[in-house]
């Protein structure tokens, strides 16, 4: 690589490589305010605030500026500040400078930046455009008066998740964002990841709060309330009271629960433990087999969702294990509650996670009985934080306190689930002392930040390929290979967010910019100072397998199945009035590929005989939008019957069958 | 394909053609057909068959009789549309209409006679004839436009007959990339699309780029407001357009091009469209283009309906299958445009000259026009001025003869001809700026324009008599760039909606003196900040009428006071007392009770109460009532 100097407001700052100006700006120390820049996803150049002077007369973006030689830059004309300043007053003036209420106050870069600018004043005319917050989603709220049209959310969505849920509508002043048909967050194929939110620089997009309901729930005499922490919030809450990424704060979190009335505290890593023995035993049985292979984990609840809408092929091999989260609902409420005599009714059980979409999870259909879900609510870290904040207590000073036995009871392995590469590092320890009595084994080799992390292993005398990745796209590209049959693996780890749990979309905001690898660092040295690393060696948890635990029971607990959500359920559109109650029903595909096959014309043709046979008020007529069975359109359902390459003939024939009873 | 021998069919279109006592043009731009031309046309040929006239519609290509019919590209001066030309003797009719075909078959095509009924008229001249009479046509310089408004547009033979696809021809056979390119730069094209880049270089920055796969687009996307020149060299002589772009994809080494066309311009597209086809089927576009081992081949696409896919980036967007937002270059189109591959975007009128530079040899194209702008450059002629229409004049012609000669000079709003005394001249739609009296004699070329903060443009010339506000000039364009703009960057997004805003607060009497300070602030971070051309150009118009015209704004500002009257909110009505006949119509008129009086007071209209709605003005009949 050819290195030279260049000039940075009078300094010499030697390039090394860096993708563009803007990285070289900031490698001198010099902080240039941005809203759309993040390294990790494409340059956008849309806000417009890190301009530079380039040798005393271009004025460019630094983004997306490549470095060259004989650069002289100057960040800070006057012309540059003013520029600056201007921009944010724009901003400012179609923003909803609702602050105080905001849930992202004191984390938004917009009132860092303007503070940072010294802007005290807007000139310009105030108008914001107040639609309908969004409440649909069970993870995030969005709120269109605060979006600043950034796109960083749009691009996070699309680049890393490969989900693209989010994009621009309109042009220019009526500009904005929505998801995708302008449907609510909740209605969409949204994951729930919240890694949006975590790229929203202002309050555009929030976590859903819990905040309310869970203390309603402590301030309910009659109900118990018990609280899970999962493993990468001991490393990360502490951030939100001025300690350092990666601090542990198990003691002061778990003390601070227990002062605002939580029952009891356990920790998410015991029923960790038990996902990978759960886990592991499903993935040595099948390997044995050598069946359902590649088994996917299942423990990240994006991710689940995403291979639901995606990859409904590969449903089966997903793990069916629950993830921690659910095991341990769904353990607490069955044996927790005889344990301490209450009705399932009377247990609330709170989990703390550093993820948005285990809200989704918690709500899930499979993991509630009889209405009641096995885990009632979920708080992100950032929420936990307020709720301390909000109790008054000092964090920082608090006496460290221990969690409550037995589901506080966890050995290393169920801690490092928290990062990338932990759960197969974890699964991997279990294997080993299973196939070769080994618990002393080490698997090192899935850890660091990279998003996808592929090699062999050897325990014992069989070599197991797997794969690690994190970032949704990065699993789509290699789980596209796979099916293509470029790639075999035995076992592939998936996490939704990029470097795992540790980077959730419900962590604290970090200006840290190393503050994953710190995190995930915790959470190794964590393991260190625990007395067991391998799940198996838990007594709780021996003990619960010898007393509580049977093959029938364990499958109803531990295990779980998914929905094929590869079309959206229930999207007929009645095309009749009062379509309910009535005797002939009529569906017909309005798909592209049946309408090119005719659907229109077969439709016009289908009314015009109802109305001659005079069959109108019995019949109800819906259209919907591909039934997959596009080579056999156009495709009709009469009374549920499928009736393929359909012609006004074969219709009048399945019309007569279902009339003649009538 | 074998190489087909374009003499044979020119000499065999030519010698058919001869054989034609007459010819009848009847010009088919969209001007005239939304004037009712194609009825005019059908007309001929019904009343030829029911006179027993003989008729021959070229397209058919009939063999006998009397006179050809043909129908053309935009003739220019669609003002006096429905135009029909009667060629050899260039007998060039105006506002014709349908009742009017059986008179000019009985009288011009079988006699010769002319109808003086049907002939353009001005003060000087009276009653002219023939088309290269009219000074209209007279004083320009018709090049690349020459055989738009001559031709067939739909007729490739005749275009062929007119040398079309000698040089596409000369280009894949007989030049290297290399040499077409030198030609190109020798002959000082620079991009008629805004900015002026020069052709011949732009060309051979792509040339160089190491690619398997190239491509050639070509930007039909026009939309700044009263333009319309590509229309009609789409429209008008769309082989052209294709020869232009098979001529650039051998000079930077493409196989494949682009004619990206405002979805606005249906007819555009269908005569691209057959141009492509004609085209393909003649072997000159496809593979083994004209016998050779190249091949190239034409796609053409319509626009997304956005003003900005005028801009490279976006337009490479659009064409990709995605919203059309720019991109921030570098990398720059050259370098990594169209699926990543090497790109070169032209402008219509650009790859339109192409052939004609070569058919006439690029020294000769060079001599025209000024030394660093050469050739000539096609104009959209609009506003308020006698005669408008599509022109074409060389480089370093000054709005004295563009306004005065071919316009006819200036039109005041009480119909008044003023010569050249117009107010303002704007150049180079919403992202250029206004010229006035003291530019009258600036040779008009790239860098003088720039020099007085306006710019070529794609050629949008709006004359503006001395009843124009040029406030709501600059307000107009404000709003377009607002409208237009993509939403991507903030300083444009935003910018320009507040700038917007701060225009409406001078038009409708709120600004004051910190409003102008804003402004200009405003519009100089909207100018450097902004990530493409359409935001860095949005401020122009703005700033251009403010340096021009500031006593206007101030005007309007201190005083509160429009000074043409446009501005409703800023009008102040009064009733002139020795007009006035005491009639007491305004005051019954009056919706809020402003006006009162008697017989014998007299009326008087009270200001504080009045809503300026105009309604009293145009109820009076004694036109006693006046804007003070």
């Amino acid at each position: 690589m050819h290195t030279f100097n260049i000039i940075i407001d009078n300094m010499e700052v030697p390039y090394e490589g860096e993708k563009n100006l803007l990285e070289l700006i900031r490698k001198a120390n010099i902080d240039l305010p941005t809203f759309c820049y993040h390294s990790e996803i494409s340059v956008y150049g849309a806000c417009r605030m890190c301009m530079v002077e380039v040798n005393g007369k271009n004025t460019v973006p630094a983004c997306s500026t490549p470095v060259s030689e004989g650069m002289v830059v100057k960040t800070n004309t006057k012309q540059l500040r003013n520029l600056r300043k201007m921009i944010v007053e724009l901003m400012l003036a179609s923003h909803n400078q609702s602050c105080t209420t905001c849930a992202k106050s004191n984390d938004c870069q917009l009132q860092a930046i303007a503070k940072q600018l010294g802007v005290d004043k807007v000139r310009f005319k105030q108008k914001v455009d107040f639609e309908p917050v969004d409440y649909t989603s069970d993870a995030i709220v969005r709120d269109p008066s605060k979006c600043i049209l950034c796109g960083d959310c749009v691009r996070v969505c699309k680049e890393i998740q490969s989900v693209g849920v989010l994009d621009f509508a309109n042009r220019g002043a009526d500009s904005k964002i929505v998801a995708c048909f302008n449907k609510g967050m909740g209605e969409i194929e949204c994951v729930n990841c919240g890694q949006c939110v975590k790229a929203c620089p202002v309050g555009a997009l929030t976590i859903k709060s819990q905040v309310e309901r869970v203390w309603d729930a402590l301030h309910d005499e009659s109900k118990t309330v018990i609280c899970q922490i999962a493993p990468a919030i001991r490393v990360a809450m502490g951030e939100a009271f001025g300690f350092q990424p990666g601090t542990t704060t198990t003691g002061q979190i778990v003390s601070a629960l227990k002062i605002m009335g939580f029952d009891k505290v356990f920790d998410t890593s015991f029923g960790a433990d038990f996902t990978v023995i759960e886990e592991g035993n499903e993935f040595i049985d099948r390997y044995q087999n050598g069946t359902r292979l590649p088994q996917f984990t299942s423990c990240c609840p994006a991710w689940v969702k995403f291979a639901e809408q995606y990859y409904p092929d590969l449903l089966t091999n997903l793990s069916s294990c629950k993830s921690p989260q659910q095991m341990f609902g769904s353990l607490s409420k069955q044996i927790l509650t005889k344990e301490l005599g209450i009705a399932r009714e009377d247990l609330v059980v709170v989990s703390i996670m550093p993820c948005t979409a285990k809200k989704f999870e918690a709500k899930r259909k499979e993991f509630s009985k009889n209405n009641n879900p096995d885990v009632d609510f979920v708080l992100t870290t950032q929420e936990a934080a307020l709720m301390v904040k909000e109790s008054g207590i000092n964090f920082s000073q608090l006496r460290p306190g221990s969690f409550d036995m037995p589901f506080g009871f966890k050995t290393g392995a169920g801690v490092i689930f928290g990062t990338s590469g932990g759960v197969s590092e974890a699964v991997l320890r279990y294997a080993a002392a299973k196939l070769t009595n080994d618990t002393e084994a080490e698997f090192t080799q899935f850890r660091g930040d990279k998003g996808v992390k592929i090699g062999e292993v050897k325990v014992g005398d069989i070599t197991l390929k797997m794969a690690v990745v994190s970032g949704l796209a990065n699993a789509r590209e290699l789980i596209d290979k796979v099916r293509a049959g470029q790639v075999h693996f035995d076992l592939i780890e998936v996490m939704a967010c990029p470097g795992g749990c540790v980077n959730g979309g419900g962590q604290p905001v970090s200006a840290n910019r190393n503050s994953i690898q710190e995190r995930s660092k915790g959470l190794y040295d964590n393991d260190k100072m625990l007395q067991l690393h391998c799940s198996n060696e838990n007594p709780y948890l021996q003990k619960m397998y010898a007393q509580d635990l049977d093959p029938h029971n364990i499958h109803e607990w531990l295990h779980t199945s998914y929905i094929n959500r590869k079309r959206i359920q229930h999207e007929e559109v009645p095309l009749s009035e009062d379509s309910q109650d009535k005797p002939l029903k009529i569906n017909i595909c309005f798909g592209t590929s049946c309408y090119v096959r005719g659907a229109q014309k077969l439709y016009n043709q289908l009314m015009a005989y109802l109305k001659e046979q005079d069959l109108m008020e019995q019949t109800a007529i819906s259209a919907s939008f591909c039934m997959e069975k596009c080579e056999r359109g156009p495709v009709l359902k009469v009374n549920g019957t499928v009736l393929e390459h359909c012609t006004i003939e074969k219709a009048i024939e399945a019309i007569n069958q279902v009339t003649v009873s009538l | 394909m074998n190489n087909v021998d374009l003499n044979t069919i020119a000499n065999n279109y030519t010698e058919r053609a001869n054989t034609f006592k007459r010819s009848v043009v009847v010009c088919a731009g969209t001007g005239c057909i939304a004037n009712g031309s194609m009825n005019i046309y059908h007309q001929f040929i019904r009343l030829s068959e029911e006179k027993g006239y003989k008729i021959t519609v070229a397209l058919k290509k009939e063999e006998g009789g009397d006179t050809l019919l043909k129908h053309s590209g935009c003739q220019g001066f669609c003002q006096m549309g429905p135009l029909v030309t009667i060629n050899p003797e260039g007998i060039f009719y105006t506002h014709v209409k349908v009742d009017d075909v059986e008179e000019i078959i009985e009288k011009t095509l079988k006699n010769g006679e002319i109808i003086d009924r049907l002939l353009f008229e001005n003060q000087e001249k009276g009653k002219i004839a023939h088309q290269k009479d009219i000074p209209f046509y007279a004083k320009q310089q018709r090049t690349t436009l020459k055989l738009c408004g001559m031709m067939d547009a739909e007729d490739i033979e005749e275009y062929i007959a007119h040398d079309g696809y000698k040089m596409a021809q000369k280009a894949v056979t007989q030049m290297n990339s290399e040499q077409i390119c030198d030609e190109i730069t020798r002959s000082g094209l620079r991009g008629r699309g805004g900015g002026g880049f020069p052709t011949g270089f732009k060309w051979s920055l792509a040339r160089k780029q190491e690619s398997e796969k190239k491509f050639i687009i070509c930007n039909g996307d026009e939309g700044d407001p009263g333009a319309f020149m590509d229309r009609c060299l789409m429209e008008g002589n769309p082989h052209s357009v294709l020869e232009g772009m098979l001529i650039a994809g051998m000079a930077i080494g493409a196989d494949e091009g682009y004619i990206y066309v405002r979805t606005e311009y249906p007819l555009a597209v269908k005569r691209l469209r057959k141009a492509v086809a004609d085209a393909n089927r003649l072997g000159f576009l496809g593979e083994h283009i004209f016998g050779s081992e190249k091949s190239f081949q034409i796609n053409v696409f319509e626009g997304a309906g956005a003003f900005v896919c005028g801009e490279e980036t976006a337009l490479i967007a659009s064409i990709e299958g995605k919203r059309g937002m720019p991109m921030p270059k570098p990398p720059f189109p050259a370098q990594k445009g169209l699926y990543g591959k090497p790109t070169i975007i032209n402008n219509v009128e650009t790859l339109s000259s192409v052939p004609v530079i070569l058919n006439m040899g690029t020294a000769q194209y060079a001599s025209l026009g000024t030394k660093k702008s050469s050739g000539t450059k096609t104009f959209a002629l609009t506003g308020h001025v006698a005669n408008t229409g599509l022109i074409e004049v060389p480089f370093g012609t000054t709005l004295r003869q563009i306004i005065g000669e071919i316009g006819g000079g200036v039109i005041n709003d009480d119909g008044t001809n003023v010569g050249t005394d117009f107010k303002a001249v704007q150049i180079g739609g919403p992202s250029g700026g206004c010229l006035t009296k003291e530019h009258m004699d600036m040779p008009l070329d790239y860098d003088n324009l720039l020099e007085v903060g306006a710019m070529v443009g794609s050629g949008g010339l709006v004359v503006m008599n001395h009843q124009t506000c040029m406030v709501q000039i600059a307000r107009f364009f404000m709003q377009f760039t607002q409208n237009e703009s993509c939403g991507k960057c903030t300083v444009c997004r935003e910018g320009t909606k507040q700038l917007l805003y701060l225009m409406d607060d001078i038009i409708e009497g709120r600004a004051t003196l910190e409003t102008l300070d804003l402004i200009e602030e405003l519009a100089q971070t909207v100018k450097i900040g902004s990530l493409c051309g359409l935001g860095k150009t949005a401020p122009n118009p703005v700033l251009s009428t403010l340096e021009h015209f500031r006593d206007e704004y101030l005007e309007h500002i201190v005083n509160k006071r429009c000074p043409t009257g446009q501005c409703t909110a800023l009008r102040s009505y009064e009733i002139d007392q020795s007009l006035c006949k005491k009639c007491s119509l305004c005051m019954r008129k009056c919706p809020v009770g402003a006006i009162s009086g008697s017989r014998e007071t007299g009326y008087v209209i009270d200001k504080n109460k009045c809503i300026k709605c105009g309604a009293c003005m145009e109820a009076c009949k004694f036109n006693a009532i006046k804007i003070a």
